[in-house]
Parts: structure tokens; sequence; C-alpha cells
């Protein structure tokens, strides 16, 4: 047997597997979007018509689309910024050479990584309770009052955003950690020779040389972040008054509630093309500023 | 500043930071332990008076939670097993096997990396249904059993491996699944323990796909099953906080045991840029 022969045996199983189960369907999926398929063209494929562009024309003229977008971009653009700079406050924590028990302190702010959404939700859905739950009784031994966290719409973003921090910061905190560790400790010497404050050493070595790590890991969050589903799902339901209805909710909606799989499609496409955007931009405005 | 009150201050922020990270995971195996009813009470209790287990034979005995832990024990198995085969024979191929269109069709495959699973769910799951295999075990192992991401990984990896050492086997006349088996495969142990740390958490983990292709409780996996009993028992604190101690001490302890292979291939992933 030849070695070319070889090769492709040993690629078959896992390209077929990708090919059929996820290459294929990415395709069918743009096809899907050019359609109106739904429960009637479920029952019998001859209802299914091309309507070109029509589903992607109507997302972009419907509120409930926006609203979507919207509550997306507020959890990315609020949620991203905050889970980076708890990440990196904990690796610079962690970094220090005053600290002790490092690897014990490692694993414990690592842990909530692991732990699988849905339970971790559920556990959070408790400690946000309005009455019982434990938050509101440490606000309200300092005086604050009881917020309806879930259950107000202004609140309840904040919520999820809180929560997926929570969830989240350990992963970002490794990586970083081995960014900072990789930072030669001879530049250190010199800035504190030189008298630089510990401000400063953080501002003109530790950010610059950590540079392409934060924008690797930015881009990461950003599209992780742009995901948003399982948080929303078990802890509010898509609710109060739509407020944490992601755009992955809407095509989940769309396609397995309402069977409109046209439709969905064209969220599904939307989104991808809007995270592609979005990080496509991080990357080249990172890298200029690299450059410079 | 004085080092002393330098060292203070981190390690107040660490302990601080500990305990908001573990209070939540610490409060839900209390309250688990806790009678019904006795959570929701004022102040909210940390630790149960009479401690039982009542709400786990709730769980268990009535709740059908036994069924759940069982699906999702074998559903991640199988994943583990079969995308860990798939992809370590493909990240070889990739990485040592010389065949024409080698390089584009790896390009190919770093371009599946950036679109988003969700984008092929719909079609999927028509594709499952016209095959009849919605709800059921193969509509959840057959779409992970392998990933572009377990490809790249195993290839960066097993393109460590010296050429020579293959070249002297073949010389020897051993034949290419030999080679494999009896060089290669040993050689790609760390990388095999890091992914299947990884693959077995992801599909322990995951939510949205298991929702949308599984519809009967019979092959439900416990984030499902956990998801459609919050919602039939939003009022019932203690039974969730133990469906939630189920669901996450499986994949914690894994993560406990094996943390130095799960940080390694964290980082490992995180290279790729």
């Amino acid at each position: 047997m030849s070695a070319q022969r070889a090769a492709w045996w040993f690629l078959a199983p896992a390209l077929l597997v990708l090919g059929v189960f996820f290459l294929l369907p990415v395709i069918a999926a743009l096809a899907l979007s050019l359609t109106d398929y739904d429960l009637y063209a479920l029952a019998d494929i001859r209802h299914l018509r091309f309507v070109a562009l029509g589903n992607y024309w109507d997302l972009l003229h419907q509120k409930a689309f926006w609203s979507a977008l919207g509550h997306t971009l507020y959890f990315v653009i609020v949620g991203v910024p905050l889970s980076l700079m708890v990440s990196l406050g904990a690796a610079l924590l962690l970094n220090s050479p005053l600290a002790r028990c490092k690897a014990f302190f490692r694993t414990a702010l690592f842990a909530p990584v692991v732990t699988t959404v849905v339970a971790v939700a559920v556990v959070w859905r408790y400690i946000l309770n309005t009455k019982y739950g434990l938050l509101n009784y440490v606000l309200g031994v300092v005086g604050i009052h009881p917020v309806d966290w879930l259950g107000d719409p202004h609140w309840a973003m904040p919520s999820i955003i809180l929560f997926a921090v929570w969830k989240n910061f350990g992963y970002n905190m490794i990586i970083l950690l081995a960014g900072l560790q990789a930072i030669p400790k001879d530049l250190y010497e010199a800035a504190r020779i030189d008298g630089a404050s510990a401000v400063q050493q953080f501002r003109h070595i530790t950010l610059p040389m950590l540079g392409s790590t934060l924008l690797m890991v930015g881009i990461l969050t950003v599209s992780g972040y742009f995901q948003l589903f399982a948080e929303p799902y078990v802890m509010t339901e898509g609710g109060p008054l739509q407020s944490t209805t992601s755009v992955l909710y809407l095509m989940y909606n769309e396609g397995f509630k309402w069977w409109n799989f046209g439709a969905a499609s064209a969220v599904a496409f939307l989104l991808f093309v809007i995270m592609f955007a979005v990080t496509a931009l991080m990357l080249r405005l990172g890298r200029r500023g690299e450059a410079a | 500043m004085n080092a002393r009150v330098a060292r203070a201050v981190i390690h107040g922020l660490l302990i601080g930071g500990t305990l908001v990270a573990l209070f939540p995971l610490l409060w839900m195996l209390a309250v688990s332990f806790m009678r019904p009813g006795e959570a929701s009470s004022l102040p909210p209790p940390l630790w149960p008076a009479h401690a039982s287990w009542h709400n786990y034979e709730v769980l268990f005995l009535r709740a059908g939670v036994g069924r759940y832990l069982f699906n999702s024990f074998a559903i991640s198995t199988a994943i583990t097993v079969l995308s860990l085969a798939f992809n370590l024979m493909a990240g070889y191929a990739f990485a040592k096997l010389r065949f024409a269109g080698r390089e584009r069709l790896f390009q190919l495959l770093l371009g599946l990396l950036v679109v988003p699973a969700q984008v092929a769910m719909l079609p999927l799951f028509l594709m499952l249904k016209s095959m009849g295999l919605v709800n059921s075990y193969a509509a959840l192992v057959l779409p992970a059993a392998a990933t572009a991401f377990g490809i790249f990984l195993v290839r960066q990896y097993a393109r460590g491996i010296p050429d020579e050492l293959l070249e002297a086997a073949r010389i020897d006349g051993a034949s290419e699944l030999r080679i494999f088996g009896q060089i290669v495969l040993p050689l790609l142990k760390p990388i095999m323990v890091t992914l299947a740390i990884f693959t077995f958490l992801t599909a322990w983990n995951d939510f949205m796909w298991p929702l949308i292709a599984l519809t009967g409780q019979e092959h439900y996996t416990l984030p499902l099953g956990l998801a459609s009993l919050a919602r039939e028992h939003a009022q019932d604190s203690e039974l969730m906080m133990a469906g939630s101690v189920v669901t996450v001490i499986p994949v914690l302890a894994l993560f406990l045991a094996m943390q130095r292979y799960y940080i390694e291939g964290l980082l490992l992933g995180s290279v790729k840029g």
C-alpha cells in the first residue's frame, strides 16, 4: 500500500464526519436561508419556495431582530471587557512574587470554568432570587433595597453578565498568566533600577508585552460571547419583556418553536457575518496597534 | 509601598476572589442536603439544620435523574472515544503523511474553525430527521465524532515526531497501520489525554444541540434534564441544588484529577491565535 493511499484511509473517517455533519449542513443552511422553509414545507416539500434574499430583507426590517442583536451586543460590549479585566487582575495577583499557595488559588479560581452552564445557572438563579436570595440579603444588611435581578428588564442582562464573568474569567486568567510568566524578569529589574513605579511598570512593560496574548484572548472571548444562549434560556427564558433574548435565542425560537427554518437560517448566517466582521476588525486594529 | 502591606493586600484579594468563585458551588452543596423549603427562609441558611439525602432520593427514585446520568456518561464516553480515534488518525495524516492536496485540504479545515456550530444546526436537524435519527444517541454522537479543532491540535503535536523514525520503520517493512499503532500512538499519548479530557467535558456540558436533537426524556442528558426540571420545579430550590450537584460533580472531579493535562491543553489550544 502506498503512503498516499494510507493517508486517505487515515483521513477518511474524520473527513466523512466533518463533511456530512458540518460542511454539508453549513452549505445547506445558506441555501435554506434563501427559501421560505416552514411548517408546511416540513410536512410536504412541494410547499417550498425560493425567496432569494427575502428572509434577510424581512429580518433587517424586524424589530425583534434588531432588539435581539442589541441585547447580544450589550452582552458582548459590557461582558467582554469586564471578563478580561477580572481575568487580567486575577492573573496579575497569581503572578505576583509575593503570593503564596498559588496552585490552590489557581485551581479554586478556575473551578467555575469546568462546571456545567445549566447547573450553575440554576444555582445563580436562587442566589439572585428577589425574596430569599443571598445577594439581596447581603445588600439588605448594608441597607440597599432588594433588587428584582432577573425579573426587572433593566437588571436581567447585567445579572447574566455578572454570571458569565464569574463562570468564564478563569479560562483567560490561565492564558494571561502564561503570558505574564513569559515576560523576561530583567525588564522589570531594569525598570526598578530606573525608579519606575508599579503602575508605570504595568503600563510600559506588562501591557505592551502582553499585547498579542490580550488580542487573541479578546477575539476568542468576543466570538464566544456572541453565542449567548444557555444562560438566558435557563435563567430568564429570554425575558423579562424579551430583554435577554439574544440572536441565538431568536434563531432557536424561529426554528424550533415556530418551525420557520428559512428565517432561522438567515438569522444564523447574519450572526456569523457579524461575528466574522467584528473579529476581523479586531484583528486588524490589533495588528496595526502592534506595528505602531 | 511596604512589602508587608502589599503582601496582605494581594492575599486579601486572592482569598476574596476564591470565596466568590467557590461560594456558589459550596452553597449549592449545602442546600442540596436541606429539607424541602428550608432554603426559602430569612436569613438564607448557609448550612442544613438536619442534613439528609432526601433530595437525592427524590431525584433518583422519582425524577429519573439516574437515567439522565447514564445518558450523559454513555454519550460523552462514546463521543470521546470516537472523536479521539478519528482526530488522531486525521491529525497524524496531516502532519506526517504526504498526499496530493494536503495543504489545501488543511486550509479548508482551518476555515471550518471560524464557522460557529449553530449555523449547521438547522439543516443538521432536518437531515437527521430524514434519517430517522432525531431523538437518539446517534444524533449527538455522530456530529461530534470528529472536530476540526481536535485534528488541528493533534497535527501541531504530531509534527514534532522525527521523520527518520517513521522512515526506518518503513524500510523494515512495517505497514502504515502498524507504524501508526506501535510508533506514533505511544508518542501522541500526552495529547491524547488532553484531548480526551477536553472532549469529555465539552460533551458533558453541551446544551444547545442536545436541546434541539433530543425530544424525548428517555434520551435526555443531565443538563437537559436539569433545565426541564428547573422549569417544572422552580420553587424546590433544595431539589434543584441536588440536581446541580449531580451534574457538576463528575466534571469537577475529572478536572481535579487531571488538572495538569487540562491546563496544558488549554494553553496549547490557545496558541493557535
